[in-house]
């Protein structure tokens, strides 16, 4: 697994207070993980600063899942 | 009881009579204050007063650009944004039928937007921090409404709408939002009445007196305390019994 999937898992692990094996690709923060709303603009601030990267809302609202977050920071970052 | 050392507030108008002794208490109580309001004398005054722990941070709050970045001085300024006291206010009274668009703009601008730009501009460091105080001043007219105060009463009551919208919101976080509704207060504001004007406004108000900032300075600390931590998207009226709601 790459590095930036790995971090990112840390943080959603970390953040939703999950399983590690929960955190699979396809896995939705809502869901699969139990996040709630607030939860993932938590997360998308979180990713931001661990990577140093903006995310605009409107691409904010399409990190639905575990996967789509580690894409959109792969491209991003 | 009421202890809020190592808390760092910003109260918007601090340079009025109510804002600076909302200030005063909250220093008081040991917390770090940011003064904030548009003329800057008196809030060096206040700050000079207070002595350590009292940063000055003027901003003008109809300009949208500066109150956005109004938040981020404060946190730099004092190292953090724990407590936010949206107190600032202005009237542009006048009677409906001659209500001029720019009356109510400007004041739906000051006592409303102002405020949800702050509450923006600070929730996000109190979500991290999972603790977080916002107490927004309100009015006892926004409630009751007031011949000739449609534009101020519709921001203050906008005021009660969005902190309880806010307070679900971030509640789980361990954020609260809650309002302050004086009702006739002491400042320089009811300095300009007449007597006359004084006593039939003292005859709706069972303590038969006025309040003073104090009274409402008071309120805020607490809602601004950890004791206060279950209370949210309430609204604390202190107005001698003026109106019971």
């Amino acid at each position: 697994m790459s590095d930036i999937a790995d971090r990112v898992k840390k943080i959603v692990v970390e953040h939703l207070g999950v399983e590690e094996d929960k955190v699979t690709e396809n896995a939705s923060f809502i869901d699969d993980l139990g996040a709630d709303s607030l939860d993932t603009v938590e997360l998308v601030m979180a990713f931001e600063e661990e990577f140093g990267i903006e995310i605009p809302d409107d691409a904010a609202e399409t990190i639905q899942t575990f996967g789509d977050a580690v894409k959109f920071i792969q491209e991003a970052a | 009881m009421f202890d809020l050392s190592g808390k760092c507030a910003l109260v918007t108008g601090a340079s009025g009579g109510i804002g600076g002794e909302i200030a005063r208490a909250l220093h008081a109580q040991g917390a770090t204050v940011g003064l904030s309001g548009t003329r800057e004398a008196p809030l060096r005054a206040l700050a000079e007063a207070l002595g350590e722990r009292a940063h000055v941070l003027p901003c003008d709050l109809s300009d949208p650009a500066a109150v956005d970045a109004l938040s981020k001085q404060a946190a730099e300024a004092m190292g953090g944004l724990d407590i936010l006291v949206n107190n600032a206010g202005i009237t542009r009274d006048t009677l409906f039928m001659r209500l001029k668009d720019e009356d109510w703009q400007a004041v739906i601008d000051v006592n409303l937007t102002a405020a949800m730009r702050l509450c923006r501009g600070a929730i996000r460091g109190m979500i991290k921090a999972r603790w977080g105080r916002i107490v927004n001043i309100t009015s006892v007219v926004g409630t009751t409404g007031n011949p000739g105060q449609a534009n101020y009463c519709a921001a203050k009551a906008g005021l009660v709408g969005m902190s309880k919208s806010l307070a679900q919101e971030v509640a789980a976080r361990g954020i609260t939002v809650n309002c302050v509704a004086p009702g006739f207060i002491e400042t320089a504001m009811t300095e300009k009445l007449t007597e006359e004007q004084k006593a039939g406004i003292l005859g709706s108000v069972p303590m038969g007196a006025m309040g003073t900032p104090g009274d409402i300075a008071a309120a805020v600390v607490y809602l601004a305390s950890a004791e206060a931590g279950y209370v949210t998207g309430a609204t604390l009226h202190v107005n001698g019994g003026m109106a019971m709601v």
